[in-house]
């Protein structure tokens, strides 16, 4: 296909050796892309490796049943994390599911193009926002008035990072939806909130819990906006007005300390954060396999 | 419509005109909270830096002293220290990434490709802190005892590569926010490449092009423009990371020519100071620090999506 030097020898035809040259450079620049996207893949396999190398073997029983010992005595878990950054995913989930549904829901029913071109552009520039931000933010709103860090500002703060994912993901799969549906019921002259919550929304439900869903993976490895909302703590805490600790905010505290047995615990926390986050990517990715192909 | 026979319960009677306008309002309301958040976040910012605007204005951003303890407060060590990582991370992830992206489209075979491009988004996925903490105990480590020993050995002679070598520097945090923001610049690379047509491609082979003589001529020079808007975008990305980079640069408000020595970001520097800043002017400063940190990423933002319209088109300009 890319070998010129089968057809008849013309006078525009650059000598033999410069073919060569030119062939050779070819194969050059082949090699060259295909180590490049080895060494594109290469940190993940990296991570993981490590991970499990440094993490697996503190993976016990008392890591999933025990709060941190403190500071200076071996042992303890990491349970208090492990329930904390699942609370604080269902406080998210309830304040970016619903606003990012509702958004979607605009986007894809009602917004006309030029009000669409905002609210997308609004939505991207919330997705660039840096995490950090939302963490001063929600710490002005949230934490400063009510003189506590607390579970809730941890909360609100992954639940407002949530609403342009999910608005985005509710509009793609909302548009999907045959507009013939859409007119079918609307002649049976059933109402429009009805036909889009009844039959919109019902038909795309399995690509809105997928993209729900990689909006939570998302979130669940953030630190940096819980630094000064949820804080962390060491011990069990019921009460969402108080700090609550949380798996990335307890591996970063354990990874800049400096004894060992906590750098022992931070691998074994990383590893099971990055298991939840890529069991979540992954099965969702089978799930909604076929519907929309890379 | 009231006077259709009721007995399907989908129907419904006079009331549902005032439904339909309740329901579409609240619609309304969900897409205007996300123009609502951007003037919320910002004026928050705003609210939260006025004590440090009002008392440093605009030197503050070219001020190179960070001082708490005699309350004196200037952004440019941090605004040095986002740029040259982000600078850094950027000339490693766009050529890597973009070869990445061509191995994608043009090489591989199909049945390869949505693996790799699954591995891909696996490392997209892979939480800030946690390249974090393998920054710290393996990453560093091995830059220290070997490339960082190397580049001073044979590329010595340049300034940047001058000095004591402790490990945690500029060079490792910009390595590890390359590592980051390769997922986001390979994948939008390759919505690009996809988009250069067939034609193209197949015009070059005619012409008896060679395989790199295809994707120099026909498919990079086409393309110019849209990977020029994913290095933007993940530019982006890269001035915003925060805690993997404040693991491994160091953290020391200086500047420096040698990438060996630490440095700190706009970013790290808020997650590491926010909750132990004393006097309000000193939280005041932070506020600034993140309000500066805003405007750049929106900026940036904004170009690279503006960029990628014009090439992809409408929808497509969104990423992940």
């Amino acid at each position: 296909m890319n070998r010129v030097g089968s057809m008849a020898p013309s006078p525009f035809l650059p000598s033999a050796g410069r073919q060569r040259w030119r062939r050779y450079k070819s194969a050059a620049v082949t090699g060259l892309l295909c180590a490049c996207a080895l060494a594109v893949m290469a940190p993940l396999f990296l991570v993981i490796y490590y991970l499990v190398a440094e993490g697996a073997s503190s993976l016990d029983w008392n890591f999933f049943t025990q709060v941190p010992k403190p500071t200076g005595e071996v042992g303890g878990g990491m349970a208090n994390a492990i329930a904390g950054t699942l609370t604080l995913l269902a406080m998210a989930a309830c304040i970016g599911v619903p606003l990012g549904i509702l958004g979607g829901i605009y986007l894809a029913e009602y917004g006309s193009q030029r009000a669409n071109e905002w609210v997308r552009f609004g939505a991207d520039v919330l997705n660039g926002v840096p995490s950090i931000v939302w963490g001063m933010v929600i710490y002005l709103l949230l934490v400063v008035p009510f003189k506590t860090f607390s579970a809730y500002a941890g909360g609100a703060a992954l639940g407002l990072m949530m609403v342009p994912l999910v608005m985005r993901t509710t509009e793609e799969v909302l548009i999907l939806v045959p507009q013939s549906y859409r007119e079918a019921a609307l002649a049976l002259g059933i109402a429009r909130w009805k036909v889009i919550v009844k039959i919109v929304l019902k038909t795309a439900l399995k690509g809105i819990v997928t993209g729900v869903l990689i909006a939570l993976a998302r979130v669940a490895g953030e630190t940096a906006p819980l630094l000064f909302t949820a804080l962390g703590n060491n011990f069990w805490n019921h009460n969402l007005k108080e700090p609550i600790a949380a798996l990335p905010l307890q591996i970063f505290a354990y990874a800049i300390s400096p004894y060992d047995d906590w750098h022992r615990q931070a691998w074994a926390g990383a590893l099971v954060l990055l298991a939840l986050i890529l069991a979540i990517n992954l099965s969702v990715r089978f799930l909604s396999r076929g519907r929309k192909s890379g | 419509m009231s006077t259709l026979p009721s007995s399907d319960h989908l129907l419904t009677g006079s009331t549902s005109r005032g439904a339909d306008a309740a329901f579409k309002w609240l619609a309304f309301a969900g897409a205007v909270v996300v123009v609502g958040l951007i003037v919320l976040v910002g004026g928050e910012l705003y609210a939260g830096a006025r004590l440090a605007i009002a008392k440093f204005g605009p030197g503050f951003l070219v001020h190179s002293k960070w001082d708490p303890v005699t309350d004196e407060f200037g952004a440019l060590p941090f605004i040095f220290g986002t740029l040259v990582s982000s600078v850094i991370a950027l000339l490693i992830a766009v050529p890597l990434g973009v070869a990445a992206a061509l191995f994608l489209t043009e090489l591989a075979p199909f049945w390869m490709r949505q693996p790799v491009v699954t591995v891909i988004e696996m490392l997209a996925a892979v939480p800030s802190v946690i390249f974090g903490l393998w920054g710290i105990f393996v990453l560093v480590p091995w830059l220290r005892d070997h490339l960082f020993v190397w580049l001073k050995h044979s590329l010595g002679f340049l300034p940047l590569f001058q000095g004591p070598i402790y490990g945690v520097s500029m060079l490792a945090g910009g390595i590890i926010v390359a590592i980051m923001i390769l997922p986001i610049i390979t994948s939008v690379s390759r919505e690009i490449l996809r988009s250069v047509p067939n034609l193209q491609r197949e015009a070059a082979y005619g012409l008896g092009a060679t395989r790199w003589e295809v994707i120099r001529i026909a498919v990079l020079s086409y393309a110019s423009r849209g990977i020029f808007g994913a290095a933007i975008l993940g530019l982006g990305r890269a001035l915003g990371e925060t805690m993997a980079v404040t693991m491994v640069i160091g953290n020391r408000p200086e500047i420096s020519a040698s990438l060996f020595a630490p440095g700190y970001t706009l970013a790290s520097v808020i997650a590491n100071e926010f909750a132990e800043a004393t006097s309000d002017l000193y939280l005041n400063s932070l506020f600034e620090l993140g309000l500066v940190l805003l405007a750049l990423t929106i900026l940036v933002n904004v170009i690279a999506q503006a960029m990628l319209k014009t090439v992809l088109g409408g929808a497509s300009g969104k990423v992940q």
